[in-house]
């Protein structure tokens, strides 16, 4: 294993990174970037714990090596909120109680993002395929979905930043 | 009230003080040992609190589940929170509260009818006093037992409870933080664990030049009896030795189980230890017509999304330990004792993890930092285990073989009624039977024997026999229980333990009985039930589905019922679904209602429900742990699908009111009638019984076939 510097963009800011390049991208972000909010639930991209959105594509980070997102755009959960601003979709779960552990969460709320940036009025069963990647052992499924959908509607209306 | 009629928590911990304090000015310290494992129980704690104190939600400061401050409640399970350990809280408070007033007349000279409270200002006549609980706090000693005799609000009086108060715990976890994973000092060490395959398993061989190379980074393996982990600054680095080690380790001895273990025929032919009891009238059996049916389901594992985590400290003789289990005090004692070390040298922490469900490995995960951290001193040890480990090496929930028996009198009713059930025990967390159940303290030398085990006892509900007991009105009822006490594996605690199982026999069993007697399902239940609370539950779920329409509507889907009241004391559940079976079960719709008498936080209690309904969905329509070459042969999501998004239908709860009733627990009571309305639905849908579980296209297929 060789150690090589790899750079690229996490939520906005340059990232620089001496690692073997085989390093799954998940333990980079927790570990060297010391962003905690992906999750592990597998390591075997099963679960969805783990979702970040690469160039704007949700990607299982567990197994994404480091070296192929080298000079391309990473967004995590930690990118959602300012200070106490919330992101639409933060608020839309909140409104609709949408977490019992929650340890799905960050996962969830990263593949849509993804599904809202190209639809903002997505129907049940387009929420549904863009979370199906997800296990939620606790079952907030519903809820989950009503948030997006929800999450949806308050985008389509605010003037676009 | 006499003392002995206080709720078990307020038994264990007397004082006042062991559970509120008012320290800062406007901040009220709420202390308790009931721990949040997904269920909401914090926020449920804080309103019942709020309410008592008449002090505002923000005003409560909650510390949970640390054995330095917090009262010892023992485990936060079966359904026992919110009743026990709210339970305790809301007499506490009520008692503190009348204390200040009380002390506050004395000293106006007034009586405690001219006072009230106000985010927790004292007013006289209406108007602010100038005293608070912060400014009378050093007159008002709480350092006293507590008594149960202040009459706490009533329920037409709540301003918090009974709302739906957001989740406190939420936007922390929505913006990726607020679990015991993402706890990282600047000094940590990582570790993993080598797992033994089975019980007693022995370490012969570990290629430990591979697991150095195969890590990448500077590791150190720590290595006693059978115990093995890996440790270093780098997580990767553990984890890669830790996959390697697990798939290169060679193992002998021990109790290797067979590939069939579980299986009905199986479980019958294992040793027992048998009891009968006659739950229900006694004497002679009645004459008529006797029918049985025999059921089965599988082993079961908890599948928490987020692996385990522990994390611990050991400095100057002192341990720290940091856990997301869902028994800290628990914990604390037998983690001192595998230890060897005395109780006031160790303090547990909890922190939030991923959705318990049951007795995880959460306890383990702990001990095994805990074991590594008094070997390395001076250092924060954080321990994870790795999904495979997670299947391979947790608790399981047990197989079990369920024959039901009747004799159906002249009136199509049961006269006589006999549940039969074979099943290992239902509850070895730390602790039960006098062992430690701690996974690592048994890979290492001179590791306490095994004590012999029994199941949860019928005053804690049961395990095996749980809901055993039909709830409809039986003139006869015998249970026979076969506890097998030699299975070596650590079966344990599952939302609901038996019950989901009992209460899938009974109800198909009952669809069976009003089939046979030509009667309406939910009419022929309504009929064996004198309970007007369970009556108004099944009533409920009968409007809201539209059952009486939809029963004769032909669209090849079909409705069922299920209906239980979790443990015979806690919430009335009923729930109806309708599915469709063509390659696989799907699942169209569901409907629930349920009674749990006082509600704290209504869509919290909806969210559990709904919660259960799905785990319940889940475990009867696709799960099942698959043993092979001696151990769990199960080890990923592939291995072990459980409901996805796309399984998920549209659910409707209603909760029926009932405020001035006892609160009753609510979170398991959701997954038996989920269960068995699916089984009912799937019965009719193909005309056939399936008891056989899961509801998987091979289970149904082969069950189709012997049909
Ligand atoms: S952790 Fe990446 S999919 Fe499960
Ligand atoms: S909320 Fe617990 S796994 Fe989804």
């Amino acid at each position: 294993m060789m150690v090589e510097r790899i750079e690229f963009v996490v939520n906005g800011v340059q990232a620089r990174v001496e690692v073997d390049s085989t390093t799954p991208l998940l333990a980079v972000l927790r570990e060297a970037l010391n962003l905690r909010g992906s999750k592990f639930g597998c390591g075997t991209e099963q679960c969805g714990a783990c979702m970040v959105l690469v160039d704007g594509k949700p990607v299982y980070s567990c197994t994404r090596e480091v070296g192929s997102v080298a000079g391309r755009t990473v967004m995590t959960i930690e990118a959602l909120s300012h200070d106490d601003e919330r992101h639409p979709l933060q608020q839309a779960f909140i409104d609709e109680q949408a977490g019992q552990c929650g340890y799905c969460l960050s996962g969830i709320l990263i593949s849509s993002v993804a599904l809202l940036e190209r639809n903002k009025a997505p129907t049940r069963e387009e929420v549904i395929a863009a979370l199906e990647p997800h296990l939620c052992r606790c079952g907030i499924h519903n809820r989950a979905i009503r948030a997006v959908q929800k999450a949806g509607t308050v985008l389509a209306s605010a003037p676009s930043k | 009230m006499i003392s002995n009629a206080l709720p078990l928590s307020l038994v264990n911990n007397p004082l006042l003080s062991q559970w509120l304090a008012f320290e800062r000015p406007g901040v009220v310290r709420i202390t308790t040992g009931k721990v949040e494992i997904g269920q909401g129980i914090l926020t449920a704690l804080t309103q019942i609190a709020a309410e008592e104190l008449d002090v505002e939600v923000e005003q409560i400061h909650l510390v949970s589940g640390e054995t330095d401050s917090c009262p010892a409640e023992g485990f936060s399970s079966g359904s026992y929170s919110v009743s026990v350990g709210g339970g305790s809280l809301r007499i506490v408070c009520a008692e503190a509260r009348a204390l200040f007033l009380a002390a506050l007349a004395d000293r106006l000279g007034c009586t405690t009818a001219d006072l009230a409270v106000e985010r927790g200002r004292f007013l006289h006549a209406g108007q602010d006093c100038g005293h608070d609980y912060w400014s009378m706090a050093a007159n008002v000693p709480l350092e006293r037992r507590a008594l149960g005799t202040t009459p706490a609000k009533r329920p037409a009086d709540y301003r918090i409870v009974g709302r739906s108060l957001p989740r406190v715990d939420l936007p922390a976890k929505l913006r990726g933080g607020g679990f015991i994973h993402d706890m990282a000092p600047a000094d940590c060490l990582h570790a993993r664990v080598l797992r033994q395959p089975w019980r007693d398993a022995e370490l012969v061989e570990l290629d430990e030049a591979a697991v150095h190379k195969a890590a990448g980074a500077p590791i150190d393996i720590l290595r006693i009896g059978n115990f093995a982990a890996f440790t270093s600054a780098s997580e990767i680095a553990v984890m890669r030795a830790a996959e390697t080690a697990r798939l290169k380790a060679r193992w002998a001895a021990g109790q290797q189980v067979s590939d069939n273990i579980g299986e009905a025929a199986w479980l019958k032919a294992q040793p027992s230890r048998d009891r009968t009891v006659e739950t229900r009238g006694s004497g002679q059996v009645t004459a008529g017509t006797p029918v049985k049916a025999d059921f089965w389901r599988p082993f079961l594992t908890y599948g928490s999304i987020g692996p385990s985590c522990g994390l611990a400290e050991f400095a100057d003789g002192k341990l720290k330990v940091w856990t997301h289990c869902q028994g800290p005090a628990v914990l604390h004692e037998w983690i001192a004792s595998a230890l060897g070390m005395t109780l006031s040298d160790v303090i547990v922490f909890h922190r939030q993890g991923a959705g318990a469900y049951g007795h995880n490995t959460a306890d383990d995960a702990a001990f095994d930092a805990a074991f590594i951290a008094t070997r390395l001193p001076g250092r924060t040890v954080r321990v994870m285990w790795s999904r495979e480990d997670e299947f391979e090496a947790a608790p399981v929930s047990p197989a079990m073989a369920i024959e039901l028996s009747a004799v159906i009198g002249p009136d199509g009713r049961p006269s006589d009624w006999t549940t039969e059930i074979w099943s290992p025990p239902h509850a070895q967390r730390p602790g039960m039977n006098g062992n430690s159940n701690l996974l690592a303290s048994y890979a290492l030398p001179g590791a306490v024997p095994r004590k012999p085990i029994d199941d949860v006892a019928e005053d804690r509900g049961g395990g095996a026999t749980r809901n055993a007991l039909p709830i409809y009105d039986l003139p006869r009822h015998r249970l026979i229980h076969h506890m097998l006490p030699d299975v070596p594996l650590r079966t344990s605690s599952l939302r609901g333990l038996g019950a989901w199982a009992n209460v899938y026999a009974i109800e198909c069993f009952v669809d069976e009985l009003a089939e046979a007697a030509g009667e309406d399902s939910l009419s022929y239940r309504l009929s064996m039930l004198s309970d007007p609370r369970a009556k108004r539950v099944l009533e409920t779920v009968a409007d809201m589905s539209g059952w009486f329409d939809k029963r004769n509507s032909d669209d090849g889907s079909a409705c069922g019922i299920g209906f239980a009241r979790y443990k015979n004391i806690a919430a009335y559940c009923a729930v109806i679904v309708e599915a469709t079976v063509e390659e696989t079960v799907r699942l169209k719709r569901i409907w629930c209602a349920a009674d749990a008498g006082l509600v704290i936080n209504p869509d919290g209690v909806r969210n559990q429900i709904e919660g259960a309904i799905i785990q319940g969905a889940s475990f009867v329509l696709r799960e099942s742990v698959r043993f092979e070459n001696g151990r769990v042969a199960t080890n990923s999501w592939q291995d072990y699908p459980i409901l996805r998004f796309s399984d998920v239908p549209v659910i409707d709860i209603q909760l029926v009111d009932t405020p001035n009733e006892p609160t009753l627990g609510v979170g398991e009571c959701g997954v038996g009638p989920a269960g068995a309305a699916i089984g009912n639905a799937v019965a009719r849908a193909l005309g056939v019984r399936i008891r056989k579980l899961p509801l998987t296209r091979e289970n149904i297929t082969s069950q189709l076939e012997q049909a």
